[in-house]
């Protein structure tokens, strides 16, 4: 087992969810990602997701496209992010993965991509828009690099697609919780639970499994821990403090580290109590 | 090897094309493989296709002999394949009519689209409105006050114009806005593509719908020339109307043919749209393919005086054409695109859009340097009254 699934694992002997936090690298400028990933760890992340900005984020809402934008404009680009990782992984022991678009790691080819990332000590990548069947040459360089390949699963997957994805997933499971785009929403919907329920079966002692899209407060995330789900992934919470306190650094570390604290304070000792497992 | 027709092949042209989208769509585009598959060989659907395509859209369209143009040039002989009169005045009709029945057949009611120059929204909301659907277009803001009369077009057509502010404001932004669309609403809404992009298995369904062009322009060449033409010309943006001409001669080797692409400003000006003669290959909109990028991966913004052409991808298909070295690509310049468009009008009594004239501006270039036999069929995928005000502001600013 590798750092992301021994994270997991050693949360869930508490019987607590692992909290997954999410921010666009480089989002106001690549210097800040570092001391905003600090502040996240010390709020209680548990692992850290760095997003590599993209041009056309199609599978993002408007804050996170905001940030794409703010991020390109200070000159991201995925070599900054992924030294922005090595510089987080040099002073924190927890795990760091990277998102992305597929488009700059095709353009960098998978294999240099895989050798920087893995120099820089990246744990895992997500890549919204690759899904199972154009994986196979990714799958297997990132493995020869010891990376874990972290796939989705949404609420329109057939069952018999979710035992593929299960399989081909590592590190753990992406669970999009509803039909859309990333963004704060208001609640966790009924067919959000009956999704997690859904999926348990196919990955209990196989992989852990997280849920994120729309879980931006820890009300969501107690609601989605407390269902079994082993984590929870939060970004656009995260983003939108960057976003409302540009200009104010202190005063956006503060909310940022109060933020993940409530959210993680949520996942505690509440693992799986309204499920059987 | 497999004849060219043949593909795509496991989702692919070659190594190209494919379905990188998020995994929340696959299962709406398996749904639409799986219907696509069963109508393509269903009788009634097919009657049903046939009946809007000839009593609505007005098809077949004539295959023009540009005489006057011919004798100007003093070339082989010039044809105009007349999508231009296909009602809505583009080739778009033969695809959204084809799609909205298909969306008709999933039982789905709301129908999203994005449109560059305005005539695939035109397009949509005529076949919609004709089928008793409801369409909402994404169009860039910028594109939006270029093609102000087809934004005016489309809300007559009772179609709901969203605007799209994000990125270059053009095409490939609402694009992006269309999937984020249907993410959300894929449960209830179907995606009308415009052009042969997107995830499989979109392009091969755009190519099929648009396949009409070429299949009735072989039999009007060999019924007035009794052979089949030395060259096919047409423009490529996105590259339907060129796959529509292109497809159906794709196995008589002896049919050159032409892709012509923006130019923009000139190539070197890096304000143009010609992905597969200056681009890269990337992944992007769902599909492997030629895409403007910069070097980290990040696409780039395009320029082309025809909105329609002014798009950083291209359809998989035309790049795996262009790497088996089938089809030529080509390109022509905003200027030289707006001279086609005077000469068209002043030669032949015919204004055609500015997306057309690139070919015709290639076309027009390639009869100069041919011998005399032969004929060069030249696709006029649209008309131009829409690009009037644009042409003549350009030919102000020259005066």
């Amino acid at each position: 087992m590798r750092l992301i699934g021994k994270t997991f694992q050693k949360l869930k002997n508490h019987r607590d969810g692992t909290l997954v936090a999410y921010v666009t690298g480089g989002d106001p400028a690549p210097k800040y990602t570092p001391i905003i990933a600090q502040a996240l760890i010390e709020g209680g992340a548990d692992i850290l997701e760095i997003g590599i900005p993209f041009s056309d984020p199609i599978a993002d809402g408007p804050t996170i496209q905001a940030a794409s934008v703010r991020a390109l404009r200070a000159g991201t680009t995925p070599r900054k992010v992924l030294e922005i990782v090595r510089e987080i992984k040099n002073q924190h022991n927890i795990p760091v993965g990277i998102l992305t678009y597929y488009n700059p790691i095709f353009r960098m080819k998978l294999d240099r991509f895989f050798s920087l990332a893995y120099k820089c000590g990246v744990d895992g990548v997500i890549v919204p828009d690759l899904p199972i069947e154009e994986a196979d040459e990714y799958r297997r360089v990132a493995e020869s690099f010891g990376i874990d390949t972290i796939f989705l699963a949404a609420p329109s997957t057939s069952k018999e697609r979710l035992r593929r994805i299960v399989e081909c997933t590592t590190g753990f499971l992406y669970l999009v919780s509803h039909f859309g785009v990333t963004g704060e929403r208001e609640k966790v919907e009924e067919e959000t639970i009956q999704m997690i329920k859904r999926v348990i079966p196919f990955t209990t002692g196989r992989i852990p499994l997280a849920v994120g899209f729309g879980i931006s407060k820890p009300d969501h995330a107690r609601v989605v821990v407390e269902n079994g789900a082993e984590g929870v992934i939060v970004g656009s919470a995260f983003v939108n403090i960057i976003s409302e306190n540009q200009g104010k650094m202190s005063k956006m570390l503060d909310e940022i580290k109060e933020s993940a604290r409530r959210i993680k304070e949520a996942t505690i000792q509440n693992l799986g109590i309204h499920s059987k497992i | 090897m497999k004849k060219l027709s043949y593909y795509p092949v496991n989702r692919k042209y070659g190594k190209y094309g494919g379905r990188f989208v998020p995994e929340v769509l696959i299962a709406a585009v398996r749904e639409l493989e799986e219907t696509y598959q069963r109508m393509k060989e269903d009788p009634n659907f097919k009657k049903e296709l046939a009946h809007y395509l000839s009593d609505y859209a007005g098809r077949p369209t004539p295959l023009y002999y540009a005489e006057n143009l011919t004798k100007k040039l003093g070339g082989p002989k010039i044809y105009l394949k007349r999508e231009d009169l296909a009602h809505g005045g583009a080739h778009k009709i033969n695809n959204t009519l084809g799609q909205a029945l298909l969306a008709k057949r999933m039982g789905k009611k709301r129908i999203i689209a994005e449109t560059g120059a305005g005539q695939h929204g035109v397009a949509t909301a005529m076949a919609c409105a004709a089928l008793g659907l409801k369409a909402e277009i994404y169009m860039g803001s910028e594109d939006m006050k270029r093609q102000k009369l087809n934004v005016f077009r489309m809300k007559l057509l009772n179609a709901e114009v969203h605007s799209v502010n994000a990125g270059s404001k053009t095409l490939k932004d609402a694009i992006n806005e269309a999937l984020r669309d249907w993410v959300t609403n894929l449960r209830t809404t179907y995606y009308l593509i415009g052009s042969v992009v997107g995830p499989h298995p979109y392009p091969m369904i755009v190519r099929d719908f648009q396949s009409v062009i070429g299949i009735e322009l072989k039999d009007q060449i060999l019924k007035k020339e009794g052979a089949l033409p030395e060259a096919l010309v047409a423009c490529v943006g996105g590259g339907s109307n060129a796959i529509g001409t292109f497809y159906p001669f794709l196995d008589n080797s002896l049919v050159k043919m032409y892709g012509v692409e923006a130019a923009g400003q000139g190539l070197a000006s890096q304000k143009h749209a010609a992905s597969l003669s200056a681009g890269s290959e990337g992944v992007f909109h769902g599909m492997l393919s030629h895409v403007l990028q910069n070097n980290e991966g990040q696409i780039q913004n395009t320029h082309s005086i025809s909105a329609g052409l002014d798009y950083p991808g291209v359809g998989p298909e035309h790049s795996f054409l262009k790497t088996v070295q089938r089809v030529e690509y080509v390109t022509a310049t905003d200027e030289e695109a707006v001279n086609a468009f005077q000469v068209l009008s002043e030669e032949e009594g015919i204004i055609p859009a500015l997306e057309s004239s690139h070919a015709l501006a290639f076309a027009m270039k390639h009869a100069h340097k041919t011998n005399n036999k032969g004929s060069i069929v030249v696709t006029l995928s649209g008309r131009g009254d829409k690009d009037v005000e644009v042409v003549a502001n350009c030919l102000e600013v020259k005066k």
